[in-house]
């Protein structure tokens, strides 16, 4: 069937994927988690963003099952909810970051030239830069929300990304399927998106799913910071924002265990699939 | 070496200059107006439109963008790195505080991060697939996947609440005279949660490297030599598997600034990463552009840096 013809190419990659336990496990949990996201609705009894003054910060109980949080909210509600809001973060900035990097480093490695040279300068000079500190100047300018996040982390997060492709499309320009081509006049856009990219698609998922990984962490420090995803909006990272105080640390671990592990784990389990997928789809990697 | 740095700092300039232009351009984007914060409030609002104008003009906000980087460039030239709009103090002396406690939490946990990493990745690899291996890579992998403050309220709230032996704040104890161990202590726990993160991406490196190092044919020929085993590992193979380690730290530095504002967050470590919060919380701009030029400044120095050590550590590296 049609269908099957990218697996037919690459024969093997979920074979080889479903060796590597470790990268299995992740997906299961991070599977898990986006189900528990995607249905919160129907998971959570309460309403994530009902404020209730009388229930102010109280314990686990039978009706609160992770008690509640500074405004009497449900935790165990803007968990599922946060889980919504963190995991699109880090799959939109993710997406953008990927779609600028694969343009810039095929334009970049097909091209050569000055645009080459210009190009990658630009990728040392962002690679060089404490992304931290443009991240936050950038939000203070802008305003700290959840589409500036987005933006900021996707508009700065290519360079990686673009050196890959860039360094796949130097040699598989010079191949003869590319000559091959071009004498029979194809364009140069058809040869780019139909018999170059498909070609370098293998280390861009990789490097993506590593990258998703750590714009879910960048998402959860900075929505921690306050200058992230901000309240009500129910992030990960911003429902630890309340533990910065000694005595929310001290006497109420429920307001911070939880949305903490949920980070660590999603976090942990992007990074085994990232491992996971490195070994089933370049063989010659043995790490 | 001399001119190759000379040509690199050469090339570090117009990087500056580009990444400094950059900021400006961001922050002049944003909303509000400096007349605000620079002037008397009362006295715009008493005197009026016309007033405001005429201290836009005196404070040269009326002139074309490029020519007030260009006044910035002068002033930063001649060591003028400007005032805060918060507290109207010159910005250079309130850098001048908070660079030392950041580098020192900096260099701690780099340090930190090199006495765990090395000696894991070389066990890793000389013991490949092995149980320590294995743990090393599960270690590494947490590593990376916690979020660095989440380990360090962790931290706080094993070791500074429950267990109280460490202080959950701060940089020395406020009231006592300023001695090493009370820095020491205070420095432990911040140190180690950003050592930690550090030191995952080391141990792969290190492995690596090692297991690349290992079986080259100089080994195979210190071993036919009939050198000790610990000789042939840690003076033959270890001393080249390390010089690439140079580069990948100081390929990290940006990494680590990054970690170390987070960190410097959680713990209230008077810092420039807890300045630069302040100042983005004030939206203090002329602060939060000293910072990104301070912040370029040290990582483009820490890469040169790094060329020179590469070059020392191994002999085989000529710059030309």
């Amino acid at each position: 069937m049609d269908t099957t013809v990218p697996l037919r190419r690459r024969p093997g990659v979920w074979q080889r994927f479903r060796r590597h336990r470790v990268a299995l496990a992740g997906a299961l949990i991070l599977l898990v988690l986006t189900a528990g996201a995607v249905a919160a609705p129907l998971l959570a009894a309460n309403d994530p963003y009902k404020v209730d003054i009388s229930a102010y910060r109280s314990g686990p109980a039978a009706n609160h099952p992770l008690g509640t949080d500074s405004s009497g909210r449900d935790v165990f509600s803007r968990m599922l909810y946060a889980g919504r809001v963190s995991l699109s973060v880090g799959l939109v900035a993710v997406a953008i970051y990927t779609l600028i990097g694969v343009i810039l480093g095929a334009f970049s490695g097909f091209y050569g030239g000055w645009a080459d040279a210009f190009i990658m300068r630009l990728a040392d000079i962002v690679l060089a830069f404490p992304t931290l500190i443009l991240i936050i100047t950038i939000v203070a300018v802008l305003g700290p929300s959840i589409y500036n996040i987005m933006l900021v982390i996707g508009l700065l997060g290519w360079p990686p990304i673009a050196r890959i492709v860039r360094a796949l499309f130097l040699s598989l320009r010079e191949r003869e399927f590319v000559l091959a081509s071009r004498t029979v006049g194809v364009s140069n856009a058809r040869i780019i998106f139909r018999h170059l990219l498909p070609n370098a698609l293998a280390p861009v998922i990789v490097a993506a799913t590593f990258g998703m990984a750590n714009a879910i962490l960048l998402e959860a420090g900075l929505s921690f910071l306050g200058l992230g995803v901000q309240p009500p909006t129910p992030s990960w990272g911003n429902m630890l924002k309340d533990a910065q105080s000694l005595t929310v640390l001290e006497s109420m671990p429920w307001l911070w265990i939880p949305p903490g592990t949920m980070i660590a784990l999603a976090v942990l389990s992007i990074n085994f699939i990232g491992d996971g997928l490195r070994d089933a789809l370049d063989p010659r990697y043995q790490g | 070496m001399g001119t190759y740095l000379l040509r690199r700092l050469a090339i570090s300039v117009p990087v500056l200059l580009g990444i400094t232009l950059a900021v400006y351009v961001i922050i002049s984007l944003a909303p509000g107006d400096p007349v605000d914060a620079l002037v008397n409030p009362e006295a715009v609002a008493a005197l009026g439109a016309d007033f405001r104008e005429q201290q836009r003009e005196a404070l040269g906000l009326n002139q074309p963008i490029i020519v007030r980087y260009a006044i910035w460039l002068r002033e930063v030239t001649h060591g003028n790195l400007g005032y805060s709009f918060v507290d109207r103090q010159p910005i250079a002396a309130k850098i001048g505080e908070r660079l030392p406690p950041t580098l020192g939490l900096m260099s701690s946990a780099l340090i930190l991060a090199i006495v765990i990493a090395v000696p894991l990745g070389v066990l890793s690899a000389i013991k490949q697939y092995s149980l320590i291996d294995y743990s090393a890579t599960v270690l590494g992998f947490a590593a990376i996947s916690v979020p660095s403050f989440f380990l360090s309220l962790a931290g706080i709230y094993v070791l500074a609440l429950k267990i109280p032996i460490l202080p959950a704040a701060g940089m020395v104890t406020v009231g006592v005279p300023w001695s090493l161990s009370d820095a020491l202590w205070h420095l432990a726990l911040p140190a180690i949660v950003l050592g930690l993160a550090e030191a995952a991406p080391l141990i792969r490196y290190t492995r690596s490297s090692m297991l690349e190092v290992i079986h080259q044919d100089y080994v195979r020929a210190a071993r036919a030599k009939g050198l000790r085993e610990t000789t042939v590992i840690y003076q033959h193979a270890l001393r080249n598997a390390l010089s690439p380690l140079v580069t990948v730290i100081a390929l990290g530095l940006p990494r680590l600034f990054g970690g170390a504002v987070i960190v410097e967050a959680v713990f209230a470590w008077p810092g420039i990463g807890t300045l630069a919060l302040a100042a983005v919380q004030g939206r203090d701009y002329p602060v939060i552009m000293a910072i990104n030029l301070i912040s370029a400044v040290m990582i483009l120095l820490s890469n040169m840096l790094a060329d020179v050590i590469y070059a020392v550590v191994d002999p085989r590296i000529k710059y030309s």
